[in-house]
């Protein structure tokens, strides 16, 4: 390592001149296996004392670790579940989670760390060899085998009678067949399920109206103001007497179809003609879930009209049809067409003419 | 136990063994009588194991499903994996009065009320996300380093198997709180199954039992997640820690170390010591960043309604490249004859089993392709097959550029970009960075390659500057000693196959299927002239150490 021991015929430049010197090793093969390098011992092997310091830190370790374990069933039966602790630079945080945390931590980490310093000062670190044999097995094993199976398969016929041969084969194809049928009461076939939402009860003559999501008030033209989102949900109808609420049974299934989005754009803003009459005096009722995997959108921004969906940023331009400007979605929000009712409140006449959410094989539109 | 009765026939046979010192031992031979203990033990409780750092990574994947077990018991204590509704009035203040599922509120309850209960559940899912990090660091270490070569093809797959476990069972833990992140999970799942062509709606009914969401969908993910695939996990893993035995550890190539023997230390006193400890210091860290790190604080979201959503939604890290897919994914929707097929979903869909079943065919494929049947046991240092390791590195920056596009929001944001424009760059990213990023590799292995050759050649850089006669500043080189001349220089270095001549002996012309001519060209490429440094000779090294060298 230092400079001494570095003599000059091993500058390359002063080769030439150190004709003679040959470095042992090259005797015959430098690149041969010298084996495994000599043991070297370590303090802990030849010094007692030092053993002893390293044992008594290795039973420090284990020591805390107790403490530890106490401290944890102190916090346990000593701290509230409810209180809070500023520790920096956590900020506030549940007591409890932190004391148990910590405390299991050391307790857990001081075996580890115990173990660990026992085994590398302590125990023996002397590498030693073992062989290795071939996984694969000799010759005459392979051949003891081959024929041993050869006797067996002979003994059992399965060659020579077809007949059994072919009937079990057929038997044991069919009787996974039980098991897959009995999968099928997992759920219902999908016939048009997927096709229609709850807006289907709308009819001209029974038209639904469409209720604020937070306030559960129908809503006229005039409430939606240009530029805002309001989100919206059907209201009383036939089978819903008092409109979809949340405490209805199948209230998440049904929320997951109907869920509408209401904007307000000026007619003159519109580009698209066809969602232009669907609406009434320029608010227009989109359905909330994205085309692409079906979250609901939830950002809108007025100057541009655009919709976003948070999932994968799936952009649609709402004063176009909803049209897909960015992202992974593959088509247009649907739209319900509305009306007003008598009393001028939003109404839905009829569902929406495509179905919402994510696309499937069997959607036609 | 040990004296035998007399002569009364037939005589079972007797056994001779002498008495037991002690307890310990009496235990011990009654044990062995019935299991045969010593047989077993003889062969394993001695075993050698080498040591490198880079080993204790399969064990941090063993510790932290240990850990995952133990906390996911004690959670389903707890948890109701119900859809049934509630109206919580629990000690949580901002959700009070909310209508939440069990399954929800029974989180909460593990939260705030079971004292514990929310460290050991930071602790189930910082395990779980530690675990599947490790899985694939460990994949990665056994890849780069060779050791999934013959014998060890068929534990490679039983690995790879554990990592997809991994992942699904991982995205299906997170889905059962029923919290507005995880519903938006779920449903994110009922679209990509909608996606595949002809079934996906069948499918779809059949997973929820009726239309999205149900009420049916938490207790089967429940049943799946804490039974069906850690129940085929635990059988995968023990084949695989039987096979690692079996096969005896891989071990790297230095002095006294041959694809004959397996150096090291042994399993009792010092491996137990080692690996026992190391599982409590894994999960002693894990408890630490439980203790101080929340992980999904579900109480933040609320409860799951399809109509609201969070707008940070992100799955764990590991399924951020499927989320990067699905992201980037152009949304092509193709009608026609009345049907849908979305594409904009479906390839993606396609593209995430396929991105990890090519590195899990790996192995078969570079079998194939050097024809080599023998048994290694000595691993490669990656710079010494560039090809390999460029491909490796390739892989990485794919996954890495699709984790990108699904944190593609978050980034946006972060650093001030648009959207479109990390939109565009991860569409050709994902194309050209693995390409660019392979030959940069490769290169990067070969320099080094070249490196240890003119270490081997013309010894050790110094540091010690010298100034010549003349006046030239030189650095003063060491030879090597020779166990780090022998590890440098002992790495075989296949040749690229030979293709059969275009006619045989005959002179009749030969026919060489294209199968055979991809074959070879592949070969040339890995160990042809671009694909490595010829190591040093000894003749070249006698040369320039005797003198007579080359300047
Ligand atoms: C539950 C997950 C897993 C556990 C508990 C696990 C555990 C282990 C352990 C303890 C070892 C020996 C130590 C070491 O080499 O690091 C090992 C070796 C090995 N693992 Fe895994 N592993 C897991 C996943 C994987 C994966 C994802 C792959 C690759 C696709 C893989 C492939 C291998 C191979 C080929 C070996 C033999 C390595 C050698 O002998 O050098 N394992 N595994
Ligand atoms: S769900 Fe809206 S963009 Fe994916």
């Amino acid at each position: 390592m230092s400079h001494d021991n570095i003599s000059d015929d091993k500058l390359p430049e002063a080769h030439a001149a150190s004709e003679g010197h040959g470095l042992p090793a090259v005797a015959d093969d430098p690149f041969a296996d010298p084996g495994l390098p000599a043991h070297e011992p370590r303090r802990t092997d030849i010094d007692e004392r030092a053993a002893k310091r390293a044992e008594r830190q290795v039973s420090l370790m284990f020591v805390t670790s107790m403490l530890a374990t106490v401290g944890f069933i102190a916090s346990y039966v000593a701290i509230k579940p409810d209180k809070l602790v500023y520790i920096f630079p956590l900020g506030h945080v549940s007591a409890l989670n932190f004391a148990l945390g910590m405390t299991l931590a050391v307790a857990l980490f001081c075996i580890g760390a115990g173990a660990v310093h026992w085994a590398r000062t302590l125990m023996s670190d002397v590498e030693m060899p073992a062989e290795r044999h071939p996984i694969e097995a000799d010759d005459e094993v392979r051949a003891d085998v081959i024929q041993q199976f050869k006797t067996g398969a002979a003994e059992s016929g399965f060659g020579r009678r077809k007949m059994i041969r072919n009937t079990m084969i057929g038997s044991m194809a069919m009787v996974p067949l039980a098991g897959v049928v009995l999968l099928r009461d997992l759920g219902p076939l999908p016939e048009k399920k997927l096709d229609h939402t709850g807006w289907i009860e709308a009819t001209p003559a029974a038209p639904i109206r469409l209720v604020n999501m937070n306030t559960d008030e129908p809503m006229k033209a005039e409430d939606i103001a240009v530029g805002s989102l309001t989100f919206a949900k059907p209201g009383p109808s036939a089978s819903r007497p008092n409109g979809l609420q949340d405490s209805d049974e199948d209230f998440q299934q049904a929320i997951a179809k109907d869920a509408l989005m209401l904007i307000r754009i000026q007619p003159e803003d519109l580009k698209d003609e066809k969602s232009k009459n669907l609406g009434f005096e320029g608010v227009l009722a989109y359905s909330k879930i994205c085309t692409h995997v079906g979250c609901p959108i939830s950002l809108y921004e007025q100057q541009t009209h655009h919709a976003l969906c948070p999932c994968h940023q799936s952009t649609f331009d709402l004063s176009d049809g909803a049209r897909v400007i960015f992202g992974p979605a593959g088509h247009p929000l649907p739209q319900l067409k509305i009306t007003t009712d008598t009393e001028g409140y939003l109404v839905a006449t009829q569902d929406f003419t495509v179905p919402v959410g994510p696309s499937f094989w069997e959607r036609s539109a | 136990m040990s004296s035998s009765p007399s002569t009364t026939p037939p005589a079972a046979p007797a056994s001779t063994r002498a008495k037991p010192a002690n307890k310990g031992e009496a235990a011990a031979d009654y044990l062995d009588g019935r299991l045969g203990i010593y047989s077993l033990a003889k062969a394993n409780l001695r075993k050698i194991f080498p040591d490198h750092w880079s080993f204790m990574l399969g064990e941090i994947c063993l510790y932290t499903f240990v850990i995952i077990i133990l906390t996911g018991v004690y959670l389903t204590l707890f948890f109701k994996p119900s859809m049934g509704e509630v109206v919580y009035n629990g000690s949580y203040a901002p959700l009070d009065g909310i209508r939440m599922s069990e399954a929800y509120a029974s989180t909460l309850n593990i939260s705030f009320e079971v004292r514990g209960g929310l460290l050991i559940r930071q602790i189930h899912h910082w395990a779980a996300i530690v675990f599947v990090a490790a899985m694939f660091v460990h994949m990665m270490r056994v890849f780069f380093t060779g050791a999934f070569r013959k014998p060890r093809e068929i534990n490679w797959v039983f690995g790879f198997l554990l990592l997809c476990l991994g992942f699904f069972d991982g995205f299906m833990g997170y889905s059962l709180p029923d919290d507005l992140l995880s519903g938006t999970g779920i449903r994110f799942m009922e679209g990509a199954v909608l996606a595949v062509p002809l079934v996906g709606t069948y499918i779809q009914m059949f997973l929820f039992g009726g239309e999205f969401p149900g009420t049916d969908i938490i207790p089967r993910f429940f049943t799946i997640h804490v039974l069906l695939i850690p129940g085929v996990m635990l059988g995968l893993l023990v084949a695989h820690l039987i096979l690692v035995f079996y096969h005896k550890h891989t071990q790297w190539g230095g002095p006294g170390k041959t694809e004959k023997n397996v150096v090291g230390m042994p399993l009792m006193p010092v491996y137990m010591a080692k690996a026992g400890g190391f599982f409590f210091l894994v999960f002693g860290i894990i408890a630490m960043m439980s203790a101080v790190a929340s992980v999904n604080p579900v109480w933040a979201y609320g409860p799951y309604r399809p109509d609201q959503v969070s707008t940070d939604a992100q799955p764990d890290w590991y399924m951020g490249f499927a989320e990067g897919l699905i992201r980037v994914m152009p949304g092509w929707e193709v009608r026609a004859w009345g049907h849908t097929l979305n594409l904009g979903v479906f390839i993606p869909l396609m593209l995430f089993p396929l991105v990890l079943v090519l590195i899990a065919a790996y192995p078969f494929i570079e079998g194939w392709i050097i024809g080599d049947k023998r048994e290694h046991h000595i691993l490669d240092r990656p710079r010494n097959v560039p090809v390999r390791t460029g491909l490796g590195a390739a892989w990485i920056t794919l996954y890495v550029v699709l984790l990108i596009g699904g944190g593609n929001d978050l980034i946006a944001t972060h650093f001030h970009l648009s959207l479109n424009d990390i939109t565009y760059f991860v569409r050709v990213g994902s194309f050209v960075l693995p390409i660019a990023v392979f030959y940069i590799t490769k290169r990067w292995c070969l320099g080094l390659q070249r490196r240890d050759k003119e270490k081997v050649l013309h010894g050790r850089e110094t540091g010690v500057i010298k100034r010549l006669p003349h006046g030239e500043f030189i650095e003063v080189h060491a030879q090597l000693p020779q166990g780090a001349l022998h590890t440098l220089t002992s790495h075989e270095q296949p040749q690229p196959l030979e293709l059969p001549s275009e006619v045989d002996e005959n002179g009749v012309a030969r026919k060489v299927g294209l199968l055979t001519k991809t074959r070879a060209k592949l070969s040339e490429g890995y160990f042809g002239e671009g694909g490595q440094i010829p190591k040093p000779t000894v003749e070249e090294h006698q040369e320039i150490t005797s003198g007579h060298g080359h300047h």
